[in-house]
C-alpha cells in the first residue's frame, strides 16, 4: 500500500496526473477514509493499492457564506456542518443528514465531497444536498475547474462523471426561501443505520425537488413525483404515489430489505409527510 | 461490592487472548463452500510453496475424529463427508498471518454435492436424510392427564402456531484461542466457557490423558452461550496445528464476518399450541408441540429442545398438558446454546399465545393469567409441585403498577385516534425459567470446588467457572468474603487453569452463583473444619490461623473440598419426563410499550419494566446490568436481528448488516426484585442470567399487538414482517 501526502490542491492533482501517466491508474484520494475502512477487512485488493490523503490540502476545509450561495470545501467534514450554526440554520437539512450518518466519531472525520464521490445508492448526505440543487466543482491538473450539477453528477452504479485526474473541490448550495423541507431516513434501528429509505424534499421558487435514496443504482431525483406535486394532483392515499415513484426509481431485493417494502414506505412518508402542507393532499 | 475486574475492563488494561504478545504461527481454517457432500479430495494449489506451511487435514488427528460433546457425529476436521458449508475441512498455519490467509484460498475442495435440507419445518425426502429414519435427532415427550379428553369438554379451543428465528451472540470478543507443547503438555488458553469441555474434547481426539492436556480460560468478552461448546473446535484445531509443527505456539483468532459465519446460532423454532379453556378461562388442556432445527451435527440440540418443552407449557397451571418436542437435522450451520437455551423460544410462542387465547375468548389478557398463573403447591406440565418463591401474582401486579399498565391502555385508545401515523401499545409476559442443570444434570456433573488457605493467610477459590462479563469474580470473591469474614482483596481467584481448578461444571445454565456458589461456601466451611476452627473464627483471627497452621504444616496443603449435592426431595424421571425439573425456577413478569411508525412500520419500544424473583439478589448492579442486557438481547430477537442465509449459512455476517440494538434503540429498563432468599443456592441466590431473554420477545410482540390490533406470530417482526401482516389483515 502506497499512501501519497500533498500539502496543496495543485499538488494532489498533479499527484493525480502523475499516477495515471506511470502507473496507468490514479491513487484514490482519501479524506476521511470512513468508506474505506468499512470494506478494508473484506477486501484484500484494497490493500495493496495506492491512496491520496488529502488532509494536507487546507485550502479545501473552510466552509463559507456569500450572498448567493454557501460553499462546503471538499474537507468539509459532517460535524464541521453540525457547529456551523449560521448555516444549518439556512439549510437545516445538512443538520438532520449529517446527524443521521454513522457515530459522531464518524461524522467528525467523514466528509460531504467524500459522500458524493463514494457513490453510495444509500448516501445520507447526498439527497439533502441534491434537494438544495447543489453544484459541485471539480478540478484537474489538465483542464482546470468544472461546475457539475449534483443531480447530472451519477451516471450508474457507483459511476460518476469525475475523471480519474478530478477531485472535488468544493459544493455550492444556492441560497433562497424555500417553504418545504424535509429529510427522512428509513433504516433498521435508530442510529448507525445504512438507509433502507432515503428521502429529502424541498420546495422552493425553483419547484419541488424529490430525491431518493436507496432506492435506484443512484441518488436520484424523482422526476414523476415532483411532476405529481407542481400540478397538485389530487392525492387521497399512500398508493396514489406509487405509479410515479414506480416510473422513478427501481428498488432491489437484498440483504437490507426488499423493493415492495421501499416503495410502499416511500409511498407513505410522501403521503404523511406531504399531507400537512399540501392541501391537495387529503 | 463493585465489579472487581471492571476498571481494567473500562480502562483496555484487560488482556483478552488477541492482546497478548505473540510469536508463533497464525492458523487459519479451510472451510468447505458445500453444504452436503462426498469430499473426493483436496486440491493444493501450484503456486503456493506448501514447504512453508504446517497444513493439518483429518489424517493427522491421533486420537477419534469427533468434537466430544453429546454424541460423537461431528467430526474435529472433516474428512469424506462435509454436511454443511464452513464446515472445516483443513487447517493451514504460517508465521505471518496474512501468508495464512492467502494460503487457505489455495485448497480447493473438490466434493461430490448431495441433496441438502434446509427447513427444519417439513418432512425431508428419502435423499435428503442423513439421521436415523427421518433425520430427527431427538424427540421428547410430556404427558400429563388426558388432554384429548379435556379438549373433547372444552368450553373454548384455540390454535396458534408461532415462529422464532436465529440469533448470533454477538459477543464483543470474537473467539480466539493460543496452543502450545510444553514439557510434553498440550496447553490451550483462550476464549470460553467451560474449561472442562474443552478439556474433554482434547483428550478424545488427541488421544491424551487428562495430565497431558491443561486448559486455562483467558479474559473473555462476553460468551451468551457462544463460547459453551465451540470452543473445543477451536481449541482442537490449534492443538493439531501445535503438536505438527513441534510444539510452536499456534494462534487462532476469527474476525468477525468468520465468527459470525462459521460459529452456532440460537435454535429457529417452530411451535403450534391447540389450548382448552373452560367457561372461567381457566386452562383445562395444552397440546403443545415444538420443533427445533439442529442444524448438521447433534452437538447440544437435545438439551435446548428439552428445555425447551419444559418451559414450553409456561408458569400456568393445568392438569392436562401433552407437549412433544422434535430436534431435526439440517444441513445448516449447527446451532446452539444461546442464553435460554430453547426456553425463548418456547416462552415467546405461550405468552404471545396467552394474548391470542385472551381475544379469541373476549378476556382480558391480564385476567386471563391472573386465573392460571401457578399457585402454591400446583404443579407444572411435568408434575412437579411448586412450592416457595414469589407470589406469581404479586409479581405480574406489581409490574403492571411499575409499567402504569391499564392508565397507559386508556391512554393509547385516545392517542391511537388522534394520531395520523404512530400507534401505541402496552405488552405483558409472564415467564418462568428453570435455574441450573435439567433434571438430573447437577447429579451427573457432580461439580467440586476447592478453597485454600494460603502462606500468607490469604484464601484462593479454585474454581473452573470462568468469567465472561457476567460478574462470576465479584460474587464469589463476595460469597468468600462473607463466609471467612475476610476482606474482598484477601480472596484470591485467578484465570481458571485445568491443571490446578478442578471441575466446577460448565458457566451456564444460570448456575454459577446458585450452584457452584453454594459449593464456595460449603468449601470455606470445609477449609475451617480441616483448620479445627469453628464459624466464629473470621477476620483476621481466621487469617493468623491459616498463618499458623501453613507454618506448622510446610508440606501440606490447607484445603477445603466441596462437591455438589442435591437439595433434599428433589426427584426427576429422564425416561418419563416427569417429576422435578429444576431444583427451583426463578419467576419474572415483564411490560413493555412500543409505538409503531405506520409510514415505515418500524416499532420502537419506548419503556421497559423488568419485575422478578432470583431469590436473594447478591450484588445489586450487576444483577440490574443483567436483566438490562437480557431485555436488549430480547428487543434485538424481537425486532431487528434477521439471520439471512444462503445454502444454509448466514450471508449478513457482519456488523454493517445484521442489526444490533444500539443505546437509542433502548428505552429506560426499570428493573425491580423481589427477593425471596433461596435455601440450597449460594448467598441465597436462584439463577439470573438466562431468565431476563425469557420475556421481552413476546411482551414486546403482546405490545404491537395491542397497538395495532394484529397478531403477530413470528419473530424477528422486522419492519417488511409487519408491512406483510398489516396489509394480510387489509386484505382479509
Amino acid at each position: 500500500m502506497t499512501v501519497l501526502m500533498p500539502e496543496s490542491l495543485d499538488e494532489a492533482c498533479a499527484m493525480l496526473a502523475e499516477g495515471i501517466a506511470k502507473n496507468g491508474e490514479a491513487p484514490t484520494p482519501i479524506a476521511g477514509a470512513t468508506d474505506l475502512f468499512v470494506e478494508w477487512p473484506l477486501h484484500a485488493d484494497a490493500h495493496s493499492r495506492s491512496y491520496l490523503d488529502m488532509s494536507g490540502a487546507t485550502e479545501l476545509r473552510a466552509a463559507s457564506i456569500e450572498d448567493d450561495a454557501v460553499h462546503l470545501g471538499a474537507l468539509t467534514t459532517y460535524w464541521d456542518v453540525v457547529v456551523n450554526h449560521p448555516l444549518v440554520a439556512e439549510f437545516p437539512l445538512l443538520l438532520e443528514a449529517a446527524r443521521q450518518v454513522g457515530s459522531v466519531q464518524i461524522q467528525t472525520r467523514g466528509t460531504w465531497a467524500g459522500n458524493i464521490a463514494n457513490a453510495s445508492p444509500a448516501a445520507d448526505g447526498v439527497p439533502v444536498l441534491m434537494a438544495y440543487d447543489a453544484t459541485v466543482v471539480v478540478q484537474s491538473e489538465a483542464r482546470g475547474r468544472r461546475a457539475i450539477p449534483l443531480d447530472q453528477f451519477y451516471l450508474g452504479y457507483k459511476k460518476t462523471q469525475l475523471a480519474p485526474d478530478e477531485l472535488i473541490v468544493d459544493i455550492s448550495l444556492p441560497r433562497g426561501l424555500r417553504s418545504v423541507e424535509i429529510f427522512e431516513k428509513v433504516g433498521t434501528r435508530r442510529a448507525q443505520a445504512i438507509a433502507k429509505v432515503g428521502l429529502a424534499i424541498t420546495h422552493s421558487e425553483a419547484g419541488w425537488r424529490v430525491v431518493a435514496a436507496s432506492m435506484a443504482p443512484v441518488v436520484t431525483r424523482c422526476a414523476h413525483v415532483e411532476h405529481m406535486l407542481e400540478e397538485q394532483k389530487i392525492v387521497k392515499t399512500p398508493q396514489d404515489f406509487l405509479n410515479a415513484i414506480e416510473a422513478d426509481v427501481s428498488p432491489i431485493d437484498d440483504v437490507r430489505s426488499n423493493a415492495r417494502y421501499r416503495k410502499t414506505v416511500m409511498s407513505r412518508l410522501l403521503y404523511h409527510d406531504l399531507k400537512a402542507r399540501c392541501a391537495w393532499i387529503e | 461490592m463493585r465489579r472487581l475486574e471492571g476498571l481494567a475492563k473500562l480502562t483496555g488494561a484487560e488482556r483478552f487472548i488477541d492482546d497478548e504478545p505473540f510469536e508463533g504461527l497464525w492458523g487459519m481454517t479451510v472451510r468447505s463452500p458445500f453444504p452436503r457432500g462426498r469430499v473426493r479430495e483436496l486440491r493444493f494449489s501450484d503456486s503456493i510453496d506448501w514447504s512453508e506451511f504446517t497444513v493439518v487435514t483429518h489424517e493427522d488427528i491421533p486420537g477419534a475424529n469427533a468434537v466430544y460433546l453429546m454424541e460423537l457425529d461431528q467430526p474435529v476436521l472433516a474428512g469424506e463427508y462435509v454436511r454443511h458449508v464452513h464446515e472445516a475441512v483443513a487447517l493451514v498455519a504460517h508465521p505471518s498471518r496474512a501468508m495464512a490467509r492467502e494460503a487457505i484460498a489455495g485448497i480447493e475442495i473438490i466434493v461430490d454435492p448431495d441433496e441438502p435440507v434446509y427447513d427444519y419445518r417439513v418432512t425431508p425426502d428419502q435423499s435428503q436424510v442423513q439421521y436415523g429414519e427421518d433425520n430427527i435427532l431427538k424427540r421428547l415427550l410430556i404427558d400429563k392427564g388426558d388432554v384429548e379428553a379435556a379438549l373433547a369438554q372444552a368450553d373454548h379451543i384455540v390454535e396458534g402456531v408461532y415462529e422464532t428465528g436465529a440469533q448470533e451472540h454477538v459477543y464483543l470478543e470474537n473467539q480466539g484461542m493460543i496452543a502450545r507443547v510444553e514439557d510434553g503438555v498440550v496447553v490451550v488458553r483462550g476464549s470460553m466457557q467451560c474449561p472442562y469441555y474443552v478439556v474433554n474434547a482434547l483428550k478424545h481426539a488427541l488421544g491424551r490423558a487428562e495430565h497431558e492436556v491443561r486448559v486455562i480460560q483467558a479474559p473473555t468478552g462476553g460468551g451468551f452461550g457462544g463460547k459453551e461448546d465451540y470452543p473445543s473446535i477451536i481449541a482442537l484445531h490449534t492443538a493439531l496445528l501445535t503438536l505438527k509443527a513441534g510444539g510452536a505456539p499456534v494462534k487462532m483468532i476469527y474476525d468477525r464476518s468468520e465468527d459470525m459465519a462459521a460459529t452456532t446460532k440460537r435454535h429457529p423454532s417452530r411451535v403450534r399450541h391447540r389450548t382448552g379453556l373452560d367457561a372461567e378461562g381457566r386452562l383445562v388442556a395444552q397440546h403443545i408441540e415444538v420443533v427445533m432445527d439442529g442444524g448438521a451435527y447433534v452437538t447440544l440440540s437435545p438439551v435446548v429442545l428439552s428445555r425447551g418443552i419444559i418451559h414450553a407449557a409456561g408458569p400456568y397451571a393445568c392438569d392436562n398438558v401433552r407437549i412433544e418436542g422434535r430436534a431435526v437435522l439440517t444441513n445448516a450451520v449447527p446451532f446452539g446454546a444461546f442464553r435460554g437455551f430453547g426456553a425463548p423460544q418456547t416462552h415467546f410462542a405461550n405468552e404471545r399465545h396467552m394474548d391470542v387465547v385472551a381475544k379469541q375468548i373476549g378476556m382480558d389478557p391480564v385476567e386471563l393469567r391472573r386465573v392460571n398463573l401457578i399457585r402454591e403447591g400446583q404443579t407444572t406440565a411435568t408434575g412437579q409441585v411448586i412450592t416457595g418463591g414469589a407470589d406469581r401474582v404479586g409479581l405480574m401486579d406489581r409490574a403492571l403498577e411499575l409499567a402504569q399498565f391499564n392508565e397507559k391502555r386508556r391512554e393509547h385508545d385516545s392517542f391511537n385516534v388522534a394520531n395520523q401515523y404512530l400507534r401505541r401499545g402496552v405488552g405483558l409476559a409472564t415467564f418462568h425459567h428453570g435455574a441450573g442443570f435439567t433434571g438430573s444434570g447437577e447429579v451427573y456433573l457432580a461439580s467440586r470446588l476447592l478453597v485454600e488457605g494460603l502462606e500468607d493467610g490469604r484464601v484462593e477459590v479454585l474454581t473452573a467457572s470462568t468469567e465472561m462479563g457476567q460478574g462470576m469474580l465479584t460474587i464469589f470473591t463476595d460469597i468468600a468474603s462473607q463466609a471467612l469474614g475476610l476482606e474482598p482483596g484477601d480472596i484470591v481467584l485467578r484465570d481458571p487453569d485445568t491443571s490446578r481448578a478442578p471441575n466446577s461444571g460448565p458457566t451456564v445454565a444460570s448456575r454459577t452463583a446458585m450452584v457452584v456458589g453454594r459449593l464456595v461456601e460449603k468449601a470455606c466451611e470445609a477449609m475451617r473444619a480441616r483448620l479445627g476452627v469453628d464459624k466464629h473464627t473470621r477476620g483476621e483471627e481466621l487469617k493468623r490461623a491459616i498463618v499458623e497452621w501453613r507454618r506448622q504444616h510446610p508440606d501440606e496443603r490447607l484445603v477445603g473440598e466441596s462437591q455438589y449435592e442435591q437439595p433434599p426431595n428433589v426427584n426427576w424421571d429422564d425416561e418419563t419426563y416427569q417429576g422435578d425439573a429444576y431444583a427451583t425456577f426463578s419467576w419474572g413478569a415483564y411490560v413493555a410499550e412500543v409505538e409503531v411508525d405506520l409510514r415505515t412500520f418500524n416499532t420502537r419500544v419506548l419503556d421497559f419494566v423488568a419485575v422478578q424473583e432470583v431469590g436473594r439478589v447478591l450484588n445489586e448492579t450487576l444483577a440490574r446490568g443483567q436483566v438490562q442486557g437480557g431485555v436488549v438481547q430480547g428487543i434485538g430477537w424481537a425486532l431487528l436481528e434477521e439471520m439471512r442465509t444462503r445454502d444454509g449459512a448466514m450471508i449478513n455476517n457482519q456488523l454493517t448488516n445484521y442489526i444490533i440494538p444500539t443505546s437509542d434503540d433502548v428505552p429506560s429498563i426499570r428493573v425491580e426484585f423481589q427477593e425471596e432468599p433461596y435455601e440450597f443456592g449460594g448467598g441465597g441466590a436462584k439463577g439470573l442470567g438466562e431468565l431476563p431473554m425469557d420475556g421481552p420477545a413476546p411482551a414486546i410482540a403482546n405490545a404491537v399487538a395491542a397497538a395495532l390490533n394484529v397478531d403477530p406470530k413470528v419473530i424477528p417482526l422486522t419492519s417488511e414482517r409487519l408491512m406483510e401482516l398489516m396489509e394480510t389483515v387489509a386484505t382479509s
